[in-house]
């Protein structure tokens, strides 16, 4: 049996007094992103005790539980709403939303656009994996049309949201999408992420073997992992693409990164001024 | 109430405005709210006020993420507060029921407005205390004050403020569409008097900390940043902050969540008596009505058949948890000269039926329910007092 190294990057960030195991089922893909992002803290050397981790409700808002930092698993939907709250009380701490499809673009979706629009400085992980998985598999805003979901039997009828088109629409500074199957891809994203000014957004793209995978033909997780290795092309790729061979894919890589005036430094300026100014 | 100091505050004010004083008074750092009638004073003067004070405003997207938001600040250590009216205080109910589970302070001041839906947008009712009390999903005590003038809007906002930080907890304040616009000469206080409760910090290194030990009926949670690395879930949780699912976790944690307020209505119950001692008709009231029902009381006083001492009043200044021990013991005590409670309230008896629980027949119970969205007058309380003597 091979020794335990206790030099592990798990161990210096799950949690030692959490009751594991955790709720993923084999498979998840959710394990994997969240993995790429503690490396990619880790990377950077963020001080824990600053670190905020916020998450809505889903299988994929349940990550914050397993990680040692400081942690709140909020309201369907409202995690943005939460992290802004927390973010203007204290600049200091490093805010990090940890959301899924369901949670940011549907329930959520109007705190999403407006995170975009004001741009207070953190990062949004919207962990993708086009149906809600907790409650059994219904379709959501990012099932593709076809698809099968336990409400949508005959195959789902509703366009899919384009998470990151929506997060560039709404003017978020930073816009990137990456997959399960390329974690180290991922890692790059979250730390171009977590370095931005601004609000920063990474959408990855997981797999739902459980509630999505079985009821689409996807005889195994490899397959899964296969079709996101083949779906995807990189940003640099695409545009050289022609449309033919687009059809059905999607772009992943780094799509914007921008420079917005930050809501606090703004908040911070307009007031010293007009506190300055007398009355 | 205020004391002598050369620093008091003599101003013509609104209830809002009092409000919105009282916050920053009581340390309030952090509002996000969203635009409502007959509430919407409260977060203009706040976006004026909080910079001056280091805190910050926002106006958020929704009622739901003014609510989410104010909680999330108050993690971070700010005493935050947000104000709304009775379409926004629906939206919010999720976030309330939030705040009593994770025990996070915050308090929110909802300007009642007619209703249901969007009802009367500026008109006066007492439509929502029920809702207040139960609005929010779940088995959960609720602290919900009340305000009748616009020296109480001061006071009562101070003091959902202390009460929130000192049990850890969302207080409701509900203010009416009157006393919230109605406005008054008060005297507030000089603000370097209001000592305002400070919530506690752990005194236990970070290894040692248990956020939710069920030792202590009121738990010290550390605000997010300080050190202490915990988990916070609106999942039922064990005393480290994990979801269980273990009956006697969960039966531990739900006794303290309710017995932190319960044990202690002593402290949180305020019901004043006004003209009681000989009065052989008592009124209750809280809020607005409160205005009528004193104007009336004045009017048969001075009455030569009816005489100064006849009609006494019940002012709830808490309405949850309902006094029940403090009115028992006054329906105790008046029964021995007063025949009959009214109950005024500008709903159809949500207060009423409360009255009628604690009074267990002793006195004949009567009302006046108006919800028209017209403040009840003192001639329709005046004209209820003579029918109930004769």
């Amino acid at each position: 049996m091979k020794a335990v190294n206790p030099d592990h990057i798990v161990f210096k960030y799950l949690r030692k007094n959490k009751k594991f195991p955790h709720i993923f089922c084999p498979g998840c893909g959710h394990g994997t992103i969240l993995g790429a992002l503690i490396r990619a803290i880790d990377e950077l050397d963020i001080d824990k005790n600053s670190i905020s981790m916020v998450s809505g409700i889903g299988c994929s808002s349940r990550a914050p539980v397993y990680v040692d930092f400081n942690t709140l698993h909020t309201l369907h939907g409202r995690a943005i709403a939460f992290a802004t709250g927390m973010k203007l009380a204290n600049p200091k701490q490093k805010v990090i939303v940890i959301t899924g499809d369901g949670d940011a673009t549907a329930i959520g979706g109007n705190h999403f656009i407006h995170a975009c629009r004001r741009n207070i400085d953190m990062t949004i992980v919207v962990f993708n994996n086009s149906i809600y998985g907790m409650t059994g598999g219904q379709y959501s805003p990012t099932t593709p049309v076809g698809a099968v979901a336990a409400t949508a039997k005959y195959g789902n009828i509703e366009r899919p949201f384009d998470v990151c088109d929506l997060a560039i629409g709404a003017g978020a500074s930073y816009v990137a999408r990456g997959t399960a199957f390329n974690p180290k891809a991922l890692i790059n994203l979250f730390v171009g992420a977590l370095k931005k000014k601004g609000l920063s957004i990474v959408e990855a793209i997981s797999q739902c073997p459980t509630s999505y995978g079985r009821k689409n033909y996807f005889k195994s997780v490899i397959d899964m992992l296969d079709w996101q290795k083949n779906h995807s092309v990189d940003i640099r790729a695409w545009d050289k693409l022609p449309k033919e061979k687009r059809e059905g894919k999607f772009k992943v890589g780094l799509f914007v990164d921008r420079d917005f005036p930050e809501y606090i430094e703004e908040y911070d300026k307009i007031h010293k001024a007009s506190l300055k100014g007398g009355k | 109430m205020a004391k002598k100091s050369k620093n008091v505050r003599k101003l013509f004010l609104q209830g809002n405005q009092a409000c919105a004083m009282a916050a920053i008074d009581a340390g309030c750092k952090f509002f996000g709210g969203y635009p409502i009638t007959p509430s919407t004073e409260i977060a203009e003067i706040l976006s004026i006020e909080l910079p001056k004070v280091g805190g910050t405003f926002i106006q958020m997207e929704d009622e739901l993420g003014s609510i989410c938001s104010c909680i999330g600040a108050s993690i971070a250590g700010k005493k935050s507060m947000t104000s709304t009216s009775g379409p926004g205080f629906s939206l919010m109910q999720e976030g309330i029921g939030y705040a009593c589970i994770t025990e996070t302070p915050v308090v929110i001041v909802n300007v009642m407005r007619g209703g249901p839906s969007t009802g009367l947008p500026t008109s006066p009712s007492q439509g929502d205390v029920q809702q207040a009390r139960w609005g929010s999903h779940g088995d959960h005590e609720m602290i919900v004050l009340s305000a009748s003038n616009v020296e109480e809007c001061y006071y009562s906002t101070i003091r959902a403020f202390n009460l929130s930080e000192k049990y850890r907890t969302p207080v409701v304040l509900l203010l009416d569409e009157v006393v919230a616009h109605m406005r008054q000469n008060v005297i507030l206080p000089d603000p370097k008097t209001v000592k305002p409760y400070e919530r506690k910090h752990p005194s236990v290194p970070p290894d040692w900390y248990e956020p939710y030990a069920t030792k202590k009926l009121i738990p010290v949670l550390a605000n997010f940043g300080e050190g202490y690395r915990y988990h916070i879930t609106g999942l039922v949780h064990d005393e480290k902050g994990f979801p269980t699912s273990v009956t006697s976790e969960i039966f531990k944690f739900k006794e303290r969540l309710k017995n932190k307020i319960t044990h202690n209505t002593k402290d949180i119950s305020i019901v004043e008596l006004h003209n009681c001692e000989k009065a052989e008709i008592v009124i209750l009231s809280y809020g607005c009505v409160v205005l009528s029902v004193m104007e009336a009381i004045r009017k048969a006083g001075r009455k030569k058949n009816i005489g100064p001492d006849k009609v006494g009043m019940i002012k709830l200044d808490t309405l949850w948890p309902f006094p029940d021990k403090e009115l028992n013991k006054i329906i105790d005590d008046i029964s021995k000269h007063a025949k009959t409670i009214i109950v005024a309230e500008m709903n159809s008896g949500q207060i009423y039926r409360e009255v009628e629980r604690v009074n267990r027949g002793r006195l004949k119970i009567d009302s006046i329910f108006q919800n028209n969205g017209q403040l009840i007058s003192p001639e329709t309380v005046y004209k209820k007092i003579l029918g109930a003597l004769s």
